[in-house]
C-alpha cells in the first residue's frame, strides 16, 4: 500500500506533536512533584533563648557561663584579641545594639554587659552566602555549622552581622589548656561558632550555657506556650540585637 | 637483529633481576596490617568482614546523619543500639589510633584527615 505525501506528512506532525505534549508535560509534573517533596510542614519546634541580663552583675557570672561552653567544645584561647576564637563573650550595651543606643537610655543599662553568641536566626544571612552548605538551618531552627564541610571561605564571617563566627588562623590545638575528649577540636582554615550544643539538645539536654548559668537563661521552645523562654519573653521586656536586618534573632534579652 | 642470542639471554636476565621481590616473596603475604582488636569485647558494630569492607562508609554516612539530620542512634543488624560517634563510640572501644587504625592504614598508604580534628586517644595524654 503506497502511502500519500501528504498522509506521511500528517503521521510524522502528529507523532511529532504528541511526544512534545507528551515530554514537557511529564518535566512540568516531575517538577512540580520535586517542589512538593520540598514543601516540609512547620517544625512543632523552635529553639530559642532569652538571657536575662538583669541578673549578670559580676564578671564571675559571665566567666562561669563563658568557661562551661568552651571547655566541653574544645575553643582555643588565643591572646590575639584579632585572631581569636570565641563561641560566647561578653560585649558593652553600645556595641551589642548599636542601632537601639540613644542618649536617653538609663545609665544603668548603659554601663551593663552582655552576654553575645550566636543569634541562630530565623532567616540567617549565614547559610545563605555558604557556597558548600556547610552552614545550614536545622528544622528546629538550630543553625548548624557541619565542619566537615567548611572550607575556610569566610563569606558567613562578612555576612554574620553580629560577628558571631570565627576562623581558625592559628592551629587550636596549641591555645588548649584542656581538652574534652568526648568532644573533636577544629582545625586551623575553617570557620567556627556557637552550634546551640545540637547534640545535646538531640540527647534531651539543654545547652552547656544554660544550664551552668544557674536560671540567669532561659531556654526551650518558642512554638510552647509555656515554655521557659516564652514565659520570660511575655513576662518581661525584651530586645533583640539589630532587628531593623530582620535576620530575626532567636537570642533574647531581658531589659 | 645482530647478537640477537645475547641480547635477549640479556634482557631475560634484567626481567628476572628487576622482579626479584616478586620471586623471592612468592605465596607469602608478610606485610599484612595486624590491628589490635579489643580484649575486653567481643563483637563490633557489624560483623568483622563488615567492618573491614564498610567501615569509612560507615563513618561518613554516622557523620552525616549525626550532624546534618540530627539523628542520634545507629541500629545494627541485630537491633542494637550505638550513639553515632567517632570518638565516645569507636575508640571506647578500639582504644588506640596508632595500634589500630593506623596500623591498616599506613599499610595500604590511605590518609583519612578525621584525626586533625578528632581527638585519638593518644593525643588527650598530651594534654593530662
Ligand atoms: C563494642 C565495642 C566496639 C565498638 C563500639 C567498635 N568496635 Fe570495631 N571491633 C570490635 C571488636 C571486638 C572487633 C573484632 C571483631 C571480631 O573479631 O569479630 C572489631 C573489629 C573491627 C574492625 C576489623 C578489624 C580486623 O582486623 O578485621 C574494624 C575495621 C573496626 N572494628 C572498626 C570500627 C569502627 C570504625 C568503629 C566505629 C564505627 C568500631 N569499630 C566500633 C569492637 C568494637
Ligand atoms: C582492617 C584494617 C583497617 C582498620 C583496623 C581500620 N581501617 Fe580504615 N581503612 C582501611 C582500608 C582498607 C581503607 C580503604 C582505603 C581505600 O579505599 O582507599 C580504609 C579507609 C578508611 C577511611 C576513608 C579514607 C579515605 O581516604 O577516604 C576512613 C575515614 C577510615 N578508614 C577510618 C578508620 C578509623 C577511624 C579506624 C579506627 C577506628 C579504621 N579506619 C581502622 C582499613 C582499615
Ligand atoms: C575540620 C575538623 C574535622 C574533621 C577534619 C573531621 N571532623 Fe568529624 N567532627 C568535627 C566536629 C567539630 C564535630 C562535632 C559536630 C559539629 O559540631 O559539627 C564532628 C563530628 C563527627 C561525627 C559525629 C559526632 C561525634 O561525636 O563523633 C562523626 C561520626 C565524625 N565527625 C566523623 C568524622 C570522620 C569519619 C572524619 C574523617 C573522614 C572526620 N569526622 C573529620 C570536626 C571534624
Amino acid at each position: 500500500m503506497a502511502i500519500s505525501r501528504r498522509d506521511f506528512l500528517k503521521v510524522i506532525g502528529f507523532t511529532g506533536v504528541t511526544s512534545a505534549v507528551a515530554t514537557i508535560g511529564g518535566v512540568l509534573i516531575g517538577r512540580g512533584e520535586d517542589i512538593l517533596k520540598e514543601i516540609k510542614p512547620a517544625s512543632k519546634v523552635r529553639w530559642a533563648m532569652a538571657i536575662d541580663t538583669r541578673q549578670f552583675k559580676t564578671d564571675e557570672d559571665f566567666q562561669k557561663v563563658i568557661e562551661a561552653c568552651h571547655k566541653a567544645h574544645n575553643v582555643p584561647n588565643i591572646p590575639d584579641p584579632i585572631r581569636q576564637v570565641k563561641w560566647i563573650w561578653v560585649d558593652t550595651f553600645e556595641k551589642a545594639f548599636p542601632t537601639i543606643e540613644h542618649e536617653y537610655i538609663s545609665e544603668e543599662i548603659k554601663k551593663r554587659k552582655f552576654l553575645l553568641l550566636c543569634n541562630h536566626c530565623d532567616n540567617p544571612p549565614c547559610v545563605r552566602v555558604c557556597p558548600v552548605k556547610a552552614t545550614f538551618r536545622r528544622p528546629d531552627g538550630v543553625v548548624v555549622q557541619d565542619m566537615h564541610r567548611c572550607i575556610g571561605c569566610k563569606f558567613c564571617m562578612a555576612a554574620c552581622p553580629y560577628g558571631s563566627r570565627n576562623y581558625n588562623f592559628y592551629p587550636p590545638r596549641e591555645f588548649l589548656s584542656q581538652v574534652n575528649p568526648e568532644y573533636p577540636t577544629r582545625t586551623t582554615g575553617v570557620v567556627e561558632k556557637c552550634i546551640l550544643c545540637y547534640e545535646r539538645l538531640d540527647e534531651g539536654k539543654q545547652p552547656y550555657c544554660v544550664e551552668a548559668s544557674e536560671g540567669k537563661m532561659f531556654f526551650g521552645n518558642l512554638n510552647d506556650p509555656n515554655s521557659p523562654v516564652r514565659k520570660a519573653i511575655s513576662e518581661n521586656i525584651v530586645i533583640v540585637r539589630k532587628p531593623e536586618l530582620t535576620t530575626k534573632p532567636m537570642v533574647f534579652y531581658i531589659i | 637483529m645482530y647478537n640477537s642470542d645475547k641480547v635477549i639471554v640479556g634482557i631475560i636476565i634484567f626481567i628476572l633481576f628487576f622482579a626479584m621481590p616478586f620471586w623471592l616473596n612468592f605465596g607469602k603475604a608478610k606485610a599484612l596490617p595486624k590491628p589490635e582488636l579489643p580484649s575486653d569485647t567481643k563483637e563490633c558494630v557489624e560483623s568483622r568482614e563488615y567492618m573491614r569492607a564498610f567501615h569509612m562508609k560507615m563513618l561518613l554516612d554516622w557523620r552525616d546523619k549525626k550532624v546534618r539530620e540530627g539523628q542520634v542512634y545507629y541500629i545494627n543488624s541485630q537491633g542494637k543500639f550505638f550513639k553515632m560517634s567517632l570518638q565516645n563510640t569507636c575508640m571506647k572501644c578500639h582504644k588506640s589510633m596508632e595500634k589500630f587504625c593506623d596500623r591498616c592504614h599506613t599499610t595500604i598508604s590511605a590518609h583519612p584527615d578525621c584525626w586533625r580534628c578528632h581527638i585519638a586517644p593518644e593525643e588527650v595524654k598530651k594534654w593530662q
